[in-house]
């Protein structure tokens, strides 16, 4: 084999390697989407009531209601939101600080109120 | 005549535990002289009323409704002390939560006559109200105004202006741009050292934010008392008592008289403190009961709890308030 057609081949096999690799991997403008992670609400709780995240990394919460207005409020992370019924409200949240954090709704929504909260959890 | 009199004393507001919520002690400290007579004249022709001692209750948190074992005893327990005073109140204030909401189709206002019938007993002058989440939540505050009419006001009591703040009706937890706005106009026709008594249910700071112990434009309202020197807020919300002092500010809770919240700085989860039925108002009511030996009879024992007006919390306001270019 001459020297050519071993850069030919090795050309090639470059080629194969990343087309099966734009097959197996999402286009690169959807590597750059954040996690989206959907939370939902209704009297008296949220579900899922605990999400993980890791510091630095940026995520779309997707919250809705099932019922009432309720609130997703936490101050250490700058979120203060009001989730209407029938919207999805969208959060991007990028979590500067490890730490585990008491989510509330600070919406008045009924007698069970006080203790409708979630957590969230930003590893290192 | 003297003149080294402490003119920071001429007139001083203390809150005594006497039993139920707290007990406020408004008087001029320079007794019958000449000169505090005159002072008083003129602080009167300022304000509109000449200072003259009285003294005002704060109570919260009944829940009228809540499941719960003590009912509405410490209520009616509230009341019975009150009225059985040798020195009843001028006023008492309400800050917020007199009811435990409920959606079933009559039974919230029914609650709230319930809670006007037991505080209509109350043998004093003037009974103000403030409404808590729990009244006005739901409804921005339609069945409290039907009842007692606006959820924010102000008026003037012997030389002290009185202030109601709604911090619950707009569902969240914050007093909103229009209140704001009239709570600017309302306080802009008065000098720097007025006496102000702000109440409200929900703290105007952040004690607490992750049990919704705050009121989201809370900053807003006291950068809008700031200006003044003598600055006391009394709240409810958070069934304990507590005491900040922000600034020219003096932050004062007041026990609730259904169930009790623990220490925040000491507990991570808001839970209720667990009703003891040994002690059925543990927490609620009586802050302190001396039980003499071999006798039923309960004294409450007086604990001072200085407010902003006193030399103890720091301000030089009533020495302004005194110098005659202030008038």
């Amino acid at each position: 084999m001459t020297r050519q057609s071993t850069f030919r081949v090795a050309a090639a096999g470059l080629a194969l390697v990343a087309s099966l690799l734009a097959v197996a991997s999402p286009p690169a403008r959807a590597q750059d989407e954040p996690r989206v992670i959907v939370i939902t609400a209704k009297r008296f709780e949220f579900s899922p009531n605990q999400i993980t995240l890791a510091k630095g990394e940026t995520v779309k919460l997707q919250i809705k209601s099932e019922d009432v207005t309720h609130g997703l409020f936490v101050r250490p992370l700058g979120i203060d939101a009001e989730i209407a019924p029938g919207r999805v409200t969208e959060l991007t949240l990028t979590p500067e600080t490890a730490g585990t954090y008491r989510a509330i709704c600070d919406h008045f929504c009924g007698a069970g109120h006080g203790g409708m909260k979630m957590t969230i959890v930003v590893r290192e | 005549m003297k003149k080294d009199l402490d003119r920071r004393r001429f007139l001083k507001i203390a809150g005594t535990s006497m039993g139920v919520g707290a007990l406020y002690t408004v008087w001029p400290s320079l007794g019958r002289s000449a000169e505090a007579a005159e002072l008083a004249r003129r602080l009167g022709a300022k304000t509109g009323e000449k200072p003259t001692p009285f003294t005002f209750a704060q109570l919260s948190d009944a829940h009228v409704g809540f499941d719960g074992p003590i009912g509405t005893r410490a209520l009616e327990r509230a009341v019975a002390t009150i009225n059985g005073l040798p020195r009843r109140p001028d006023l008492v204030l309400f800050t917020g939560d007199l009811t435990h909401d409920t959606e079933k189709p009559g039974e919230h206002a029914a609650r709230m006559s319930l809670f006007r019938e037991i505080s209509g007993r109350l043998q004093v002058a003037k009974v103000y109200h403030v409404p808590g989440e729990h009244d006005a939540g739901l409804d921005g505050g339609e069945l409290f105004r039907s009842v007692f009419g606006p959820t924010s006001y102000s008026f003037d009591h012997r030389g002290v202006h009185f202030i109601a703040l709604d911090n619950v009706s707009r569902a969240k937890p914050e007093v909103g741009a229009e209140q704001r706005a009239w709570l600017a106009k309302d306080l802009s026709r008065f000098h720097a050292t007025t006496p102000i008594v702000v109440f409200t249910h929900r703290p105007l700071f952040d004690l607490r934010p992750d049990w919704e112990w705050f009121t989201s434009d809370g900053d807003e309202v006291m950068n809008l008392l700031a200006p003044y020197e003598n600055v006391t807020v009394l709240y409810g919300h958070i069934h304990r008592e507590d005491h900040h002092t922000i600034g020219h500010a003096q932050h004062f809770a007041a026990r609730s008289l259904c169930f009790a919240f623990p220490d925040p700085d000491k507990f991570e989860d808001k839970k209720a403190i667990p009703f003891d039925k040994d002690q059925p108002f543990k927490n609620l009511g009586l802050r302190v009961i001396d039980r003499t030996a071999g006798s039923a009879a309960e004294t409450v024992r007086v604990q001072d709890v200085e407010l902003a007006m006193s030399e103890l919390s720091g301000t030089e306001g009533f020495d302004q308030l005194l110098k005659p270019a202030t008038f």
